[in-house]
């Protein structure tokens, strides 16, 4: 339970459904800071709100600390992803190292549980074969299977979203109401959680060296500018280059070893082929060497069509019209409303 | 489902003779004790028989006790109300495992140039060396703290021999006696302490409430402002329901405790045995007899504190880890470090403490649970079904 509504109220359903039901409440930053992002969802502020929702529902509760592994498997990697030049998803990180592989064997061992229950916006179903897939959650607009690709058969066979199957946002309002949840209003936070503000005072904290200036490049080679340092820059971004040369252009590649930026224009910084890296597939196995699928490349990202061709855990991501993707951001593979996987974007080659 | 409670260092229940006192008095004596009129005067009374039923068992005079909101603030008046008219002296000295409402009060004191902290180590059961005190105190020191008993492994601590010696160096000499009272036996004609503190709800008593002792002629300045109530010692109106409780809670506490504490001592030495017997690698710690009846604490390898206190609540056992008051923390208790425990092993600390209506049964079914947890939190995690 983040504090929020939305792991509050997938608690009250399955409270309501008559299962036995404990609250964890997951630590993520480590304690004693001041809390200085309420809406944060590893905070201390969270962390007591999660504490009430779970106290008007009548559960158990426990505040657990994973500060550690979260510093080690979510904060430090996106902070290196940053000062190599990536744009890091940390969301992603979380689900599949804290919430689906720490947490999830605490579930087991540390409470005896059978299934672990997040507020994600996504379904799961179980076909006749025993197979378990990922689903898009019932309404559309708030889906999060995005962030959920990486799960497989057997994180699959222990998780539950109970909220995935809502229809709209009143239905969701409406529990909270009725079950008297403190959380029921609550705004919804689009920054890194663990980085209120601008994360970029992070990466400059933990990584001073990805803010050395360094030379703006066109695709020729050509010097046109500096900028401040590639840890504040993401591939694709228009302005913050720090150059003017009359046409709007973008940060087509970063380049950590000579602390370069290439800028480049429209044309050149959206492309049809992507190289993936850490290849997963929610069935444990590619459905063939080469498949079509529709792409999806950011959070609610619009589906692309796309042919994955697999090699290992990599893939080449091809897709019927340029678009554009960072270095670190998942690329996840539907079939209709079902996740099929994904993967890492690699940085481009020279 | 049935829920045992075996955390009595954590909190006792409240006695229900203590219960219909303390209600009795919120109901029938609106008064403030301090007001001149009858409805003061029937406060007053109040107070001053809890005082002298405080006082009475610990074999101490009624004026000799100051009411305080606990524990902790006995502990604060103690330490800091006594350096305070140190007059120059300023050396403390204390040791590495009392609660810490004194170690992080010497520690506040030291930090802001009240006081030269001197602490003291323990032996591996973590008794205190009289000897270590001794050498410890210098020309400046003005006061010895040192527990009786301590709140997460139970040892009982040589405080005879201490106060002795603070006597002869004319040092005066504190205990937190917090874990102690009500179930040792405590008498200040006989030990050689000027300081007691004392807390009601270790004891059947309400939470909010508890007495400092201070022997008559030991120097001790208020530290907060205001009233003058206790005369001057502790100002603020008097918590007279509270007060009352504590009263009563020390008088029935004193009256079973010769019975109460050997029973206890053997529901203590049951869950001994038993885990001994089901758990061979745990390790008791604190001392193996000089303990409290009613503690028993244990480091449990291959498992971590917090992972034994949430799968025992959720099987309807209520234990802890180290001190309730560093529950969720993941560093090894400083007591459990002063023991020089394996850092790993203290992770899997475990403390079990038994009180008045715990049964034989109960405790049965506590090894049996605790051995099964304990299985379950060694295997590896089978994530997958």
């Amino acid at each position: 339970m983040s504090g929020g509504v939305d792991s509050s109220v997938a608690a009250a359903i399955l409270k309501e459904e008559g299962a036995d039901v404990v609250g964890v409440w997951m630590r993520l930053v480590p304690g004693g800071a001041d809390s200085d992002a309420p809406r944060c969802c590893g905070t201390d502020e969270a962390g007591e709100d999660a504490r009430r929702a779970a106290a008007a529902l009548g559960i158990p509760f426990y505040a657990l600390d994973y500060a550690d592994v979260f510093g080690e498997r979510v904060v430090v990697p996106f902070v290196n992803a940053y000062a190599a030049g990536e744009t890091p998803n940390p969301c992603v990180a979380c689900n599949q190292h804290l919430k689906f592989d720490a947490l999830l064997a605490d579930v087991v061992r540390k409470f005896g549980g059978e299934r672990l229950a997040t507020g994600h916006y996504a379904r799961t179903r179980t076909d006749a074969a025993g197979a378990r897939h990922l689903l898009r959650a019932r309404h559309a607009a708030k889906d999060q299977s995005y962030a959920l690709y990486m799960l497989g058969q057997r994180e699959l066979a222990r998780a539950v979203f109970p909220i995935g199957e809502l229809r709209d946002k009143a239905e969701t309002r409406e529990i909270a109401e009725r079950f008297g949840l403190p959380t029921a209003t609550k705004a919804e936070s689009m920054d890194v959680c663990f980085a209120p503000g601008d994360y970029r005072e992070l990466v400059r904290d933990r990584a001073p060296g990805a803010f050395v200036p360094g030379p703006v490049e066109r695709v020729d080679g050509t010097l046109v500018g500096a900028h401040a340092g590639i840890g504040g820059l993401t591939v694709g971004q228009r302005s913050g280059v720090g150059v003017a040369t009359g046409e709007r252009m973008y940060v087509l590649r970063l380049v950590p070893d000579r602390r370069a930026a290439v800028i480049g224009t429209k044309e050149q910084v959206t492309r049809t082929s992507y190289d993936l890296g850490d290849v997963r597939f929610v069935a444990g196995a590619a459905p063939s060497d080469e498949f079509t699928t529709t792409a999806v490349l950011r959070y609610r990202g619009t589906p692309l069509a796309a042919a994955v061709r697999v090699s290992g855990n990599d893939a080449t991501l091809e897709l019927a019209s340029p678009a554009l993707v960072a270095p670190g951001q998942a690329a996840v593979f539907y079939d209709g409303d079902e996740v099929i996987g994904g993967g890492v974007v690699k940085p481009a080659l020279r | 489902m049935e829920r045992v409670y075996l955390d009595h260092a954590a909190t006792t229940p409240v006695d229900p003779e203590v219960a219909e006192a303390v209600a009795r008095v919120l109901r029938d004596t609106p008064g403030n004790p301090s007001s001149i009129y009858a409805e003061g005067r029937a406060a007053r009374a109040l107070v001053d028989g809890a005082r002298a039923q405080v006082a009475e068992a610990i074999g101490a005079q009624p004026a000799e006790i100051v009411f305080t909101s606990g524990g902790t603030e006995a502990d604060n008046l103690a330490l800091r109300g006594a350096l305070k008219v140190a007059d120059g002296r300023d050396g403390l000295v204390t040791t590495a495992i009392e609660h810490h409402a004194v170690i992080d009060t010497a520690r506040d004191l030291e930090r802001h140039a009240q006081a030269r902290v001197s602490v003291v180590g323990v032996d591996g059961d973590g008794v205190v060396d009289p000897v270590a005190i001794r050498e410890a105190i210098d020309a400046g020191t003005s006061l010895v703290s040192v527990m009786h008993a301590n709140n997460e492994i139970g040892t009982i601590e040589p405080i005879a021999e201490i106060g002795a010696i603070c006597r002869e160096r004319g040092v005066t000499f504190h205990t937190d006696a917090v874990q102690s009272v009500g179930a040792l036996p405590f008498d200040v004609r006989v030990l050689a302490v000027d300081l007691v503190s004392i807390n009601a709800h270790k004891f059947y008593g309400p939470k909010g409430v508890g007495a400092l002792y201070v022997r008559r002629g030991t120097r001790l300045a208020t530290i907060q402002t205001g009233g003058g109530q206790e005369k001057g010692r502790r100002t603020g109106t008097e918590n007279v329901a509270g007060i009352v409780g504590l009263g009563v809670a020390m008088r029935i506490a004193r009256s079973r405790q010769a019975t109460e504490s050997p029973r206890q001592a053997r529901l203590r030495d049951r869950i001994i045995a038993g885990v001994r017997a089901r758990l061979p690698d745990a390790v008791l710690t604190g001392h193996p007899t000089d303990r409290l009846p009613n503690n028993a604490s244990f480091c449990i390898p291959g498992t971590e504190g917090e992972s034994l206190i949430v799968a025992l609540d959720l099987e309807g056992f209520a234990v802890s880890s180290g001190s309730a008051c560093t529950s969720g923390d993941t560093e090894p208790s400083h007591v459990l470090q002063a023991l020089g425990l394996d850092r790993e092993l203290a992770k899997g600390s475990l403390r079990v403490t038994v009180g008045r209506a715990t049964t034989e049964a109960q405790v049965d079914a506590f090894v049996d649970a605790l051995a099964r947890v304990v299985a379950r939190l060694r295997e590896p995690a089978a994530v997958g079904v």
